[in-house]
């Protein structure tokens, strides 16, 4: 491996890492995802630890057979649907195309100085 | 009358049609096999389709993929007969997904070429990460392919009516000899026309009987489970209610929360389906996969949360549990039941075809990682032509295959359900955490890496090997062996817990903090740059090739 001193010169990817375009651009993804992520657990472990400690709650009928327990699991299913869709709606809308201007501006190699935009 | 009553317990339906059906899934897959093996030339070709397949193609192919046996045969059979509880597993396996879509899809096609220690060792130290990540990614898949062949061996009994173990054997030994000639062959692209067309045909066929269940209970869910719930007779109520499977104890509550963990976990860090996101052209394309991917599978789900209610009350629990084949023969039963000797053929043909489909993905994943990271990168350090590598792939292929057919003979009839609950606990505890601290963790280093991965996967096999799992869990009606091994005289089992994941997946997060912390190793602030830089803008990602 190379040595990493502070006087070594600063690579491509260090430049468009530490460009605007690119901290803006980590920044939305990682407040995107990272909560998002921290939602679903959160509500998938409630749910099995509902299913797996509560079951007088998850057993209660509401309608006919139809029980608590089952109406979170389709919840389940709803909420796991509902984020796929909100993530690709997302990121097919206000990522790809930073994401794709910034690859096209590495690949041509038109970078200077830590100017990408 | 009363033969009638002996067929239907005995052997349903007609081995030949059977057999004439999945006989016919083999010789169209075949001829598409040979078909798109013709334009197999370099090891991006035979790993990874010429990563030429679109997102919705590579979304039912990873539905194929990850719809097993297990998961069609085993939650059907789980919900026949324990009701809810067979239900909350498939759940698992479903918000999984979210995981990989979120996280790891997308950033590890634009950072990788063909394997999980692609990414792993991008920006560590090459040669001891990717040996680590090839022997998680061995290990993981040897679990799972045992598990489905010795599922292979169940299968044949009920669906074939063969009981000689001998007989089951070479069936077995066809079933692994049909696989390795599609990997052989077909490579990546042949494996992934199997699994797309295996998940069309299981998709259909599950919604088919969904909506045949359903129509014989005016569309109305209740009215399903009250079925269910009379059919079970004595105490059938518990069947829409949690516990019946996992509440009996403190203990078995426990084993339930690990597992849950496990699997939410596990799916983003099982090397066959990393494996398939390499497959697609450009990042864009990995994350329609996954869009596809949920949605697949999100809807075969729920068709077989009415097949497995519709099992238990149209079949019922006791000819289930009876029948050869046990809680595995509630969807052929059932489909007996609705359309008779053809629906049965045809919904058997579909689970040899899973079988089949799964365990060629899992080959050409060993065999990926075993000639790419441990032959090429590690033994021969990177310098070895591409044919070479793809010529020792194919090696490989035929030595798993091989190992499989062997491996599924010995463990025909053995207790090696949990074998895939493993397999997702070493994938959640040895994988996922360093896929996620390279992408994310700027100071993550070699040493951390290497504690995570090896610890991650040695705490999760020396718990399952000093668990009632694997030894000294005995039924107390019957005084009849629950484990592996099944003389109840040996009894080496230290821990009650049977599900490794509570205790080894936060121990490997933590052992990846310690490793890095501790080691004095110097970081390389430029190579995470270019990871970065790579995973979310897709810079210098790997082509399609074009032929």
């Amino acid at each position: 491996m190379t040595d990493t001193f502070s006087d070594t010169p600063e690579t491509d990817y260090q430049r468009v890492q530490r460009s605007a375009e690119f901290q803006a651009l980590r920044r939305r993804f990682r407040n995107f995802v990272f909560p998002m992520t921290a939602l679903f657990l959160v509500w998938y472990f409630l749910y099995v630890l509902l299913s797996t400690y509560a079951h007088d709650f998850m057993g209660t009928r509401v309608w006919g057979n139809i029980t608590v327990g089952l109406l979170f699991g389709l919840g389940q299913f709803v909420s796991t649907f509902a984020i796929t869709m909100i993530y690709a709606r997302w990121a097919n809308n206000r990522q790809d195309q930073v994401a794709e201007r910034l690859r096209r501006h590495i690949e041509e190699g038109s970078l200077d100085g830590g100017e990408v935009a | 009358m009363s033969t009638v009553v002996r067929t239907a317990t005995e052997q349903v339906g007609e081995p030949l049609v059977n057999i004439a059906i999945f006989g016919a899934f083999v010789l169209v897959t075949l001829i598409i096999v040979f078909r798109a093996s013709r334009t197999n030339r370099t090891a991006a070709d035979y790993y990874a389709a010429g990563r030429s397949f679109t997102g919705p193609q590579n979304g039912t192919a990873i539905a194929g993929d990850y719809l097993s046996a297990a998961s069609f045969l085993g939650i059907c059979g789980a919900i026949a007969i324990n009701g809810y509880d067979g239900f909350l597993y498939s759940i698992g396996f479903l918000v999984a997904w979210l995981v990989a879509l979120l996280l790891v899809a997308e950033l590890l096609r634009n950072t990788g070429r063909f394997t999980m220690a692609d990414v792993l060792s991008f920006r560590l130290r090459q040669r001891p990460v990717r040996m680590a990540a090839a022997l998680s990614t061995l290990a993981v898949v040897f679990f799972y392919l045992l598990a489905q062949m010795a599922g292979a061996g169940g299968l044949v009994a009920l669906l074939l009516g063969i009981d000689d173990r001998a007989a089951q054997g070479v069936v077995i030994a066809v079933v692994g000899a049909l696989m390795i000639l599609y990997v052989l062959v077909g490579g990546m692209k042949g494996t992934t026309w199997v699994q797309i067309i295996k998940a069309v045909l299981l998709i259909a066929g599950a919604g088919v009987m969904t909506l045949w269940v359903l129509s014989k209970y005016g569309f109305n869910l209740s009215e399903l489970l009250q079925g269910a719930i009379d059919q079970a007779g004595e105490g059938g109520e518990a069947l829409i209610e949690p516990g019946k499977q996992y509440g009996a104890s403190a203990m078995s509550q426990l084993n339930f929360v690990s597992l849950a963990l496990a699997l939410v976990l596990g799916t983003a860090g099982l090397p066959h389906v990393l494996m398939r996101f390499y497959t697609v052209p450009s990042a864009k394309e990995a994350r329609r996969s996954v869009v596809w991917a949920i949605w697949l599978i999100g809807i075969f789900y729920l068709f077989t949360l009415v097949l497995g209610y519709g099992a238990g009350a149209l079949v019922g629990p006791e000819t289930i549990t009876s029948a050869p084949g046990g809680v595995n023969s509630a969807a052929p039963l059932l489909a007996y039941e609705l359309g008779g000797t053809i629906l049965l053929g045809i919904i058997s043909a579909v689970a040899f075809a899973t079988i089949l489909a799964v365990v060629a993905g899992l080959t050409i994943t060993a065999a990926a990682s075993f000639a790419h990271d441990i032959y090429a990168n590690w033994l021969k350090r990177g310098e070895v032509k591409p044919d070479g590598e793809v010529r020792v792939a194919r090696i490989t292929v035929v030595a798993i295959g091989i190992l499989a057919i062997i491996g599924g003979i010995f463990a025909n009839g053995q207790n090696v359900a949990f074998l895939v609950a493993l397999a997702f606990a070493v994938a959640a505890s040895a994988n996922l955490p360093t896929i996620l601290y390279s992408l994310f963790w700027k100071r993550f280093n070699t040493s951390g890496a290497l504690w995570s991965m090896y610890g991650g996967l040695i705490s999760c096999i020396v718990l399952i090997a000093i668990s009632p799992v694997v030894s000294g869990k005995v039924d107390p009606n019957t005084g009849a062996s629950l484990s592996m091994i099944r003389d109840t005289s040996i009894d080496f089992h230290l821990i009650p817990l049977e599900n490794p994941g509570i205790i080894s997946i936060p121990l490997a997060f933590l052992l990846g903090i310690l490793g890095t912390v501790l080691s004095k190793e110097k970081p390389h602030p430029e190579k995470f740059a270019e990871m970065e830089v790579r995973s979310l803008t897709g810079a210098g990602a790997e082509k399609a090739t074009v032929h």
